[in-house]
């Protein structure tokens, strides 16, 4: 153990992801937190295609690959074979943003409400990202994608994010969290809160993508914190209803992270403006619900 | 021991003799019987399985592909609507090679929106990898589930068994429940050849690139053509446990001694046929019990001596004919043999005696 981290690892490298690729890091260090007793059901997008080139695998835990926007399905079924038996095993259902808050998000409803017992890890990257790039209701306003792009009338993606957690949390779920690539502890300790809850918990995870986001490989790290410490996306958890919000001394200007990006080159100070009252608001509100301690 | 009953609480029966671990339901029109009866069976603690309230068939099939996966013996059932919607995942089952049963209760798909029978839901996953068996009668039905059971697991393909909405599916007549005890000599409690295994962790659903993509549909291929001799295997290991037996299996034929004329048809308007045959005694019924794989070698066979063939689809492949006329010809094609073929029944189109009649008369076409 370094840092209270599990030395063990169980996502060999020599996978194909792009280089500084987020999720890639994010994934190692959830798996690390869930250890051996563990299957994973994963849905289709880059991490499948990029840890299960046959006849090689990165996957030293059971898994499955079945189809989009079935993760949830799947792990229902798992987690109910493996009952009648009597058998007990950390499930993780890993899906990307479109598998999730688009095409998966039905199936998901479904695991939840039946109080299947699974941990559903959403690696957030505002996009379709495997099939080059597309908007998917995880993108971000007047990000620039290949189905949003910086038109002379549109400016790239006008809808503001869907507030996925919130959504989850609706479902009166135990255990909904966010949680950035730059904090391996912190996903560490959320990925374990998460296993160790009642029914379908969900993590969701901010995972840079250095392709679709259009920036240096060797920043990830820098724009994951760059995306917390400005407010841009917020971590919090909701435990039984009750949020809590990490607080961000000294917030950094949005511009900042807005301009490492090819994703946002295009914005103009009005659309700046725009976002930081959205993310102003976002962030009172999420204050406000920390402060009142009220059941969501 | 014989109980009038209706043939979806037959199926339910059968599946409730199976020692079936997961079952994933959701309901659609005319299927509903099938999950309503195991959920009594599960809430009355006649049945100890983990019942799924699956939100969409999508997710029904996907749970069962998650169940069978990791190594539990599962069933589940839809129709129309329901089979198209979850139709990627007939695809996934089969190519994970999980030996999946699922029961199909025919129904036209829309539109216009028709919740009767006919084939052409079972009929657009004929090429999805599952073996396809289509039923005549409730005994058949109940027989057909314990067997698709048997056949799946010595090859790893998943099995659809296709029963008539309304007209089969609905219909009360006597059928011989099995007794557990005999049920569990012909049908041992599964053991899964790969699952998901902590103690033995594998990679299941990989991708697959250009270069051995077709060794794993030629491996598909070559375990549905095997499939074959293990139908018939299974047929009559099923006969001398319980003394009933469907044809070879694959194909059964009725008053086709020395006739020279018979009609092909798949489900139950085989019944139907049966007793034109007996009325009229000029021809035989062919009846395909097994579509996929498609009994080639024994059609053949018994073909061998007809001068006619008249072929009944229950669905309609819009642009060409019907599926089985297809099938039916391109065994066929090189033999002396007069072949008709005729659309018959769509959207629960009652086929009557008259109807059949005219097959036997008439040119061939639609029997609107």
């Amino acid at each position: 153990m370094i840092l209270g981290l599990n030395e063990k690892e169980y996502f060999a490298s020599g996978h194909r992801a792009c280089p500084g690729c987020g999720q890639a890091l994010a994934v190692r260090h959830v798996l690390k937190a869930a250890g051996d007793n563990t299957i994973i059901v994963n849905a289709t997008g880059c991490l499948e295609v990029f840890s299960t080139p046959y006849p090689e695998t990165s996957w030293k835990l059971p898994y499955i690959h079945v189809a989009f926007e079935n993760a949830a399905a799947v792990a229902s079924g798992i987690y109910r074979a493996l009952k009648i038996q009597n058998k007990k095993s950390n499930i993780l259902a890993l899906a990307g943003d479109g598998g999730t808050f688009d095409i998966g998000l039905q199936a998901l409803s479904g695991a939840i409400e039946r109080k299947e017992k699974f941990t559903y890890v959403c690696f957030d990257n505002s996009a379709y990202m495997n099939t080059g790039v597309q908007r998917s209701s995880a993108t971000e306003k007047y990000m620039e994608t290949s189905t949003t792009p910086y038109g002379k009338k549109i400016h790239g993606n006008l809808l503001w994010k869907k507030p996925m957690p919130f959504i989850i949390a609706a479902h009166n779920v135990n255990y909904v969290a966010t949680a950035s690539v730059s904090e391996p502890i912190d996903i560490n300790n959320k990925i374990k809160k998460a296993l160790n809850s009642e029914g379908v918990s969900y993590v969701q995870i901010l995972s840079p993508c250095p392709l679709g986001w259009k920036y240096e490989s060797s920043k990830t790290i820098e724009i994951a914190k760059l995306a917390v410490e400005t407010k841009f996306y917020p971590i919090f958890e909701i435990e039984n209803g009750v949020l809590k919000l990490k607080n961000i001394e000294n917030p950094k200007d949005v511009k900042t992270f807005l301009a490492m990006q090819g994703r946002f080159k295009h914005v103009n100070s009005n659309e700046v403006e725009e976002i930081k009252r959205y993310i102003n608001e976002q962030w009172n509100r999420l204050l406000e619900l920390d402060k009142s301690k009220a059941k969501l | 021991m014989k109980k009038i009953i209706e043939c979806s609480t037959a199926i339910a029966e059968a599946v409730k003799l199976c020692n079936i671990k997961v079952i994933p339901i959701y309901p659609i029109t005319p299927q509903t019987h099938i999950p309503e009866e195991i959920a009594k069976f599960v809430n009355d603690d006649e049945m100890n399985v983990e019942l799924i309230y699956a939100e969409s068939e999508h997710s029904m099939l996907s749970a069962a592909i998650g169940a069978s996966a990791t190594g539990v013996r599962v069933f589940t059932a839809t129709s129309s609507q329901g089979l198209a919607y979850t139709f990627e995942n007939l695809f996934i089952a089969s190519g994970l090679r999980l030996p999946i049963v699922m029961v199909n209760v025919n129904r036209a798909l829309s539109s216009p929106l028709n919740i009767w029978c006919d084939h052409s839901d079972s009929i657009s996953a004929r090429d999805s990898g599952w073996l396809q068996f289509y039923v005549e009668s409730s005994q058949e039905a109940f027989d057909t589930v314990i067997q698709a059971y048997k056949i799946a697991e010595q090859i790893n393909l998943p099995v659809i068994v296709c029963v008539d909405g309304f007209t089969l599916s609905h219909v009360y007549e006597p059928v011989e429940i099995l007794e557990k005890n005999k049920v569990n000599s012909f049908l041992p409690e599964y053991k899964a050849k790969f699952k998901l295994d902590v103690n033995k962790p594998i990679t299941i659903g990989a991708v697959v690139d250009q270069s051995k993509f077709m060794q794993f549909k030629k491996q598909q291929q070559d375990a549905m053509l095997d499939s074959i001799k293990i139908i018939k295997k299974v047929n009559i290991e099923f006969k001398n446990k319980f003394k009933r037996s469907y044809g070879n299996g694959l194909i059964e034929t009725y008053n086709l001694k020395n006739k020279k004329k018979a009609i092909i048809a798949m489900g139950s308007i085989c019944g139907t046929i049966r007793v034109l045959s007996g009325k009229l005694k000029n021809f035989g019924l062919i009846k395909i019990r097994c579509f996929r794989p498609f009994p080639k070698q024994e059609l053949i066979n018994i073909c061998k001596n007809l001068k006619e063939l008249i072929i009944i689809d229950k669905n309609i492949s819009i642009g060409n004919e019907g599926a089985l006329a297809s099938e039916v010809k391109s065994v066929l094609f090189n033999k002396k043999i007069k072949i008709k073929s005729f659309i018959m029944g769509l959207g629960g189109k009652d086929v009557t005696l008259k109807d059949l009649e005219k097959t036997l008369k008439n040119k061939e076409g639609w029997i609107l």
